[in-house]
């Protein structure tokens, strides 16, 4: 091997170039402009004005519509995942459920909106064989584009990221500690309460996470579904960079500022938990 | 153990119907567009559009440029720090992660103040500069992904004994990695292009906001003026993504050196 050169930067220098021009740079004129004032001196108004009621409203909703989603997949997730690693079904099934969740779960944006139109929308084949049966689903309130709506339609990916990542955490959980606990008087609860359950705790709250961070920037699922009716933060900021609908460039950016914040935090949580949950898995 | 084996069961059946019943309710809705009978009508119509083709082959022409594009960055990036610069590894890789944190209409909002009437790069104000920001933004979605297929497939070769044998048969440095690392690490590659794929084909708001009439515009669109073609669509997409995720799994768990088809038989020797 030659030695390394003065001159071995320069083979990093389109990567760093690249990155520089399209992701750092950008990302930095958003941040800075969400502390700028319109006529250019550094202000906190902008980040304060996040609290404002209609934007304010936005992230709650975001934030409420991102939780229930991922509450749901992970509970639903962590059951599935459940009994297709620990649940003895035959072999090809669960060869089949993971294979169909590694594209369920990369299945979101506009058709999956229009799949679940198909179903549960007015005139959807669900709602139609319902109504057949008695059961008005919108007369009794339900309606596909509304937050349960929603959160039903995004529990598609949801679920099915949940078993892919919960999987080796699952797999992790050895028959010898079950063994034990059972060799001590443990009932099947006991072992789960205070054995299985701590163990698996970081993994789930990880995965919730990571579940939380998916929904919260989903824009082309909503878009589909609703329309720009139902303001959520991204589909706020759309409108935003469509035509200023804030009346305030600078807001616009505390706004986008606001949203990579959330995700930094759920992303960096969901980090901390996997590297405790991994000292389990060696 | 048995009830725990038929509570697993009643889960499963469970998990299928709600997986299944949407693919079915949208096969069947898309038959039904001639009134009294089932046909593939809509499946014509969609094929027979203009707009459809059109949207649809600008999105393959743009994610195959994100894809060559990202490639061509990724893979000398990647190469050159582990051969060279394994302590800038950090940087690079948590660079490559970025994306994973900034939602797409954060990226294409930087994008489009950075590069709009009134900057140094107007790339916004021709329709040429608007399509290279487009794959730009595209190959910047996709780096987490390329990045970690193309890096493990060089974990998987030997990189430095490979670019000592070579060096001392007297190749250079570009020589290197394009007719000896590339085609060790192909199979990477192309797991990595066929998720970056499955990304961008459908990709919503980038192309929207930079109003490139690609397809994921154009389905929202349809959404909106059509009743049957968007179940139909919905079906194919479905199958898209399949197809994608399969051969993605197919390429990614090959082993480097091994024939683009496993039965084919090689040129005996």
């Amino acid at each position: 091997m030659q030695p390394i050169s003065r001159m071995s930067w320069l083979g990093v220098l389109p990567w760093f170039g690249f990155t520089l021009l399209f992701l750092i740079a950008p990302m930095s004129y958003l941040i800075l402009g969400a502390f700028q004032s319109p006529e250019g001196g550094l202000t906190l108004a902008n980040m304060a004005g996040l609290s404002a009621p209609d934007i304010a409203a936005s992230f709650w909703l975001s934030i409420r519509l991102s939780l229930a989603s991922a509450l749901v997949g992970t509970v639903t997730g962590l059951l599935l995942a459940h009994a297709v690693v620990l649940g003895g079904l035959p072999i090809w099934l669960r060869r089949a459920i993971t294979a169909f969740c590694g594209v369920a779960s990369n299945f979101a944006g506009v058709p999956l909106a229009f799949a679940f139109i198909a179903t549960l929308g007015r005139l959807g084949l669900v709602t139609v064989l319902l109504k057949s049966l008695g059961l008005d689903l919108y007369a009794m309130g339900f309606s596909l584009f509304s937050f349960w709506g929603l959160t039903l339609t995004y529990l598609y990916f949801q679920m099915p990221l949940m078993l892919l990542v919960i999987t080796p955490a699952l797999e992790g959980l050895r028959p010898e500690w079950r063994e034990a606990a059972e060799s001590l008087g443990a009932d099947g609860a006991q072992y789960w309460l205070r054995v299985g359950a701590p163990v698996l705790a970081p993994s789930v709250l990880g995965c919730f996470l990571l579940l939380f961070a998916n929904a919260f920037g989903t824009l082309a699922t909503i878009i589909a579904l609703t329309g720009s009716n139902f303001s959520v933060v991204p589909i706020l900021l759309f409108q935003q960079i469509r035509g200023n609908v804030l009346y305030n460039p600078n807001l616009g950016y505390a706004l986008a500022l606001g949203m990579v914040l959330i995700m930094v935090v759920s992303n960096l949580l969901y980090l901390a938990l996997r590297a405790r949950a991994e000292r389990w898995q060696k | 153990m048995k009830r725990v084996s038929l509570a697993s069961w009643l889960i499963t059946i469970l998990a299928g119907l709600y997986f299944l019943v949407p693919l079915y309710a949208a096969f069947q809705f898309s038959l039904q567009m001639k009134r009294d009978t089932l046909s593939f009508a809509a499946y014509a119509s969609v094929f027979q559009s203009d707009v459809f083709l059109r949207a649809f082959v600008f999105s393959l022409v743009a994610s195959l440029a994100a894809i060559m594009a990202g490639a061509a960055l990724v893979v000398p990036t990647a190469y050159w720090v582990r051969l060279r610069l394994p302590k800038l590894r950090p940087v690079v890789e948590f660079i490559s992660l970025l994306p994973l944190i900034i939602p797409s209409v954060v990226l294409v909002f930087g994008h489009i103040r950075m590069f709009g009437s009134s900057s140094f790069l107007p790339l916004t104000t021709t329709d040429l500069g608007t399509n290279l920001l487009l794959v730009a933004g595209y190959v910047v979605l996709s780096l987490p992904y390329m990045f970690r297929a193309i890096d493990n497939g060089m974990a998987a070769i030997d990189i430095g004994t490979l670019t000592e044998a070579a060096e001392s048969l007297g190749a250079s440095r570009a020589r290197i990695i394009l007719g000896v690392i590339f085609p060790n690490i192909r199979a990477a590659i192309v797991s990595g292009a066929f998720l970056t794929f499955s990304i961008c084909l459908g990709e919503f708001a980038i192309a929207s906001l930079l109003n490139r009439q690609t397809f994921g515009p154009y389905l929202v669109q349809l959404g909106q003026d059509r009743a049957y073609e968007p179940a139909a669509l919905a079906i194919m997409s479905f199958g898209l993504t399949w197809i994608l995720m399969a051969l993605m799994q197919a390429f990614a768990n090959r082993k480097p050196g091994q024939r683009l088809l496993p039965f084919r038989k090689g040129p005996t020797r």
